[in-house]
């Protein structure tokens, strides 16, 4: 086994492909963050508990039916998409207006039911999906240095994710209707869009989003009812770190916060989350509108 | 007039919180009819606009529309109906291109003469510019811009709220030359104008507003300089 001068560059290798694998899950997590926000300025203090829950129903789901997480996706996305746009059209719309503050009290009291109703029907034990094989597979990128399947899988379909949210808002009607409603509530409906429908729609859309990132961390990582907060924070400031309004900027923040991570933890395991935490102050103490802030003209 | 009115305002009274703009106001527009509205800073013209494109909510029989009563239907459900309104400003999307501005104003796809295609003819300026952001445009190719998007959606009637504002006159002639075309295609036009003479010009019948109320109304052609002052600043 070759030691000296390159083990620890092969490390630092490893470092960050890892930090870069995470990331995209990461990105994953602010996505749909990213898009309420953008398009009704709702923080949805709720996100990383309804992350949660959707990885609850994957476990009900594979449980239930007897199938895999990935099939669980066809029964998961749709269901989370349904509960986004009944959530909004029901509560969320009333929320609604010039005060910042409702949206984020509806949504945190929201979070608090989540976590305290999955306590009560889960228990705290802590959970997680089976993948089988893939979870364990590697891939040989060189000499020492290697990538997990099913990281690299979730990194692929993050990507996939992003370019088909950057399709629907920039190349589709759908698209058109969320930045147009972003830009101006009333001229909107003077096109003929119903507000209520289409703020519903990007909280479906959301959800469905919320609904992949949640099945990926439920076959990652072990997961119990508490764990949403911490998945907020990470959406968050990958989203900071990004800088608003890009879907793109958001992944690239989430591959910073990744990286950061990674870097934190193979300095030392107790620094992985100081780590992250002090690259979101770093980018938020030099440059505050993030790195690939989407300028509004 | 035989035919009932394409649309009917009757005793309109619009209130912004406590402060009422409008009192017992009452006009029509007749199908194929351009009519202007005119009237001093504050006299009520937007307001009267914003009331019939259901921004402001109004009784329900106090607007009515190719003979149903629409006071209080939400301005979406208004636009559905058939009446665009190019609001003051422009209020274009920023966010939003030229072109994706007037996809948007077809997003109803509502059946008729206007498409891309003819609000790039009737507009040519707009086709040059078709992907470039719409805040990058001047004024009046804004304002061209907001009646393309308004004329997507096919209306039988479009509200113009001052589309002469902030620009050259010889712009305001260009624009307004277009009129015609518009009417000739079955919407009929109710603009609201500061700029008295081009409506006068532009349109058969004119009412002055001052102070929320009808102060004068009658055949464009009928009525003097002297009364429409009269009218306007209500001396």
């Amino acid at each position: 086994m070759e030691r000296g001068r390159e083990a620890p560059m092969i490390d630092w290798i490893n470092v960050i492909l890892q930090g870069v694998l995470v990331g995209g899950l990461y990105a994953m997590f602010a996505a749909g963050l990213s898009l309420i926000f953008g398009v009704m300025r709702l923080v949805n203090i709720a996100h990383g508990d309804l992350i949660v829950l959707a990885a609850y129903v994957a476990l009900v789901t594979t449980e239930t039916l007897g199938v895999g997480p990935l099939i669980s996706l066809a029964f998961v996305v749709p269901l989370m998409a349904v509960i986004g746009y009944a959530l909004q059209r029901l509560v969320l719309n009333r929320t609604l207006g010039d005060d910042l503050l409702p949206p984020l009290l509806v949504t945190f009291g929201l979070s608090v039911i989540i976590q305290n109703g999955l306590l009560a029907v889960f228990t705290a034990d802590s959970r997680k999906l089976q993948a089988g094989d893939i979870e364990v597979a590697t891939i040989r990128v060189f000499e020492g240095v290697y990538v997990g399947l099913l990281p690299l899988l979730q990194f692929a379909v993050a990507v996939a994710v992003i370019a088909a949210l950057q399709f629907v808002f920039y190349r589709t009607a759908l698209g058109r209707a969320f930045r147009a409603t972003a830009d101006s509530q009333s001229v909107a409906q003077l096109m003929g869009l119903d507000n209520r429908h289409v703020f519903a729609l990007a909280m479906a859309l959301s959800l469905a989003v919320v609904a992949i990132a949640g099945v990926f961390l439920a076959v990652r990582a072990n997961f119990d009812p508490a764990i949403g907060p911490a998945r907020l924070i990470f959406g968050f400031e990958a989203v900071i770190i990004g800088g608003l309004g890009s879907l793109w900027g958001t992944f690239a923040g989430g591959l910073v916060l990744g990286v950061a991570q990674a870097i934190g933890a193979h300095i030392n395991p107790g620094w992985q989350l100081l780590a992250g935490h002090m690259a979101f102050l770093v980018i938020l103490a030099v440059r505050p509108e993030g790195l690939f802030p989407r300028v509004r003209p | 007039m035989s035919e009932p009115p394409l649309l009917a305002v009757r005793h309109l009274d619009a209130f912004y919180g406590d402060f009422q703009a409008l009192f017992d106001l009452s006009v029509d527009v007749q199908a194929g009819e351009a009519v202007a509205v005119v009237g001093a800073n504050g006299a009520g013209k937007s307001t009267l606009l914003s009331s019939i494109a259901g921004l402001i909510r109004t009784r329900r029989d106090a607007v009515t529309f190719d003979g149903a009563a629409i006071g209080g239907t939400p301005a979406h459900a208004i636009a559905a109906r058939g009446i665009a309104l190019v609001p003051e400003g422009r209020a274009l999307f920023p966010s939003l291109t030229v072109e994706e501005n007037l996809l948007i104003g077809g997003q109803l796809k509502h059946p008729g003469y206007w498409n891309l295609r003819r609000v790039y003819e009737l507009f040519p300026t707009l086709a040059e510019r078709a992907h470039v952001p719409s805040t990058a445009l001047s004024g009046g190719q804004q304002q061209m811009a907001a009646i393309g998007r308004g004329l997507m959606s096919n209306p039988k009637l479009l509200l113009c709220d001052e589309i002469s504002l902030g620009l050259a006159p010889i712009v305001v002639r260009d624009i307004y030359a277009r009129l015609p075309t518009i009417l000739a295609q079955g919407t009929s036009l109710m603009l609201v104008e500061q700029d008295v003479v081009q409506a006068l010009k532009a349109t058969q019948r004119v009412y002055c507003l001052q102070e929320g109320r009808v102060a004068l109304a009658g055949a464009a052609k009928d009525l003097t300089r002297e009364a429409i002052a009269a009218a306007y600043f209500g001396v």
